[in-house]
């Protein structure tokens, strides 16, 4: 198993205890017609808890771009959104081929994404990028030929 | 410099596909893409995005992004559906004939910016 954490130092595991808001999503792999509703929702629920506006704009564009992974590359998963007093994370667990290189995954313009996702207008290696530059921490652990975990972090 | 919606219409002789009643909204920058990863890495509010694409990851990514207004280059329409989930989240949408190069350099002749960059 390989594990990275890209941004931050610490690993910080919160327990389901001090957790105010713990959702469980099912994403289908291949799914574009419905990728990114879940997005949509985490952000409607972060507006509703009064979040300010430039921290929910990070975690839509983090869990739109998480969201749109698991439905290009994976061959299922969950997308986790977990609000703590302390901070916002969005986890997804898939089962599917796993990230070979981790560091290579993280440079911009480099994918593996289908021609179907590049014709909607991703695919074009900016994901990974994405959300580390918009989030606070991310952690990767991935293992070839079984699936990645990938959990993204904001400090509240 | 902002400019409303009616004025961005004018310059662009666009077609208003969805949001007739909202063409007073000022804009305050433009972002002409394709690739919805860099609109995401880089759009600020109150955003005109210009862009090719018709499908239904438009709207998501403006309505994820709180983008204002699209307009679709070199005549593009999306289909039903899509401009009916654009009436959902109060996206305004509007079509033009010219091309994104042209659509993008009439708006920054008059005035708007881009208004972002990369991080």
């Amino acid at each position: 198993m390989k594990e990275k954490v890209v941004n931050g130092s610490e690993s910080c595991v919160q327990s389901a205890k001090t957790a105010l808001i713990r959702q469980i999503y099912r994403v289908q792999a291949m799914d574009f017609a419905s990728a990114g509703e879940i997005s949509g929702k985490i952000k409607n629920i972060l507006k509703q808890l009064g979040v300010n506006g430039e921290m929910i704009r990070r975690a839509a564009i983090a869990s739109y771009e998480a969201e749109m992974n698991l439905v290009i590359h994976s061959w299922g998963g969950s997308l986790i959104f977990v609000v703590t007093p302390e901070e916002i994370q969005i986890i997804t667990q898939d089962t599917g081929p796993g990230i070979p290189d981790i560091d290579l995954a993280m440079q911009e313009g480099y994918s593996t994404a289908s021609d179907q996702a590049r014709e909607l207008g991703f695919g074009a290696g900016m994901g990974l990028p994405n959300i580390q530059r918009c989030s606070d921490r991310v952690e990767i652990s991935s293992k070839e030929g079984q699936g990645t975990t990938l959990k993204i972090s904001f400090f509240l | 410099m902002p400019l409303t919606l009616l004025k961005i219409k004018q310059i662009l002789n666009a077609e208003v596909l969805y949001g007739e009643d909202k063409l007073d909204k000022e804009i305050q920058s433009a972002c002409g893409s394709d690739l919805m990863s860099d609109v995401l890495a880089f759009v600020k509010e109150q955003t005109l995005l210009l862009t090719g694409l018709t499908n239904h990851h438009v709207i998501r990514t403006a309505e994820l992004l709180d983008v204002s207004a699209i307009v679709f280059v070199r005549g593009k329409c999306p289909a039903p559906d899509i401009i009916e989930m654009s009436r959902n989240h109060s996206i305004v949408l509007m079509s033009t004939a010219d091309s994104m190069f042209t659509a993008c350099g009439k708006l920054y002749q008059a005035g708007l910016s881009g208004g972002g960059e990369i991080q």
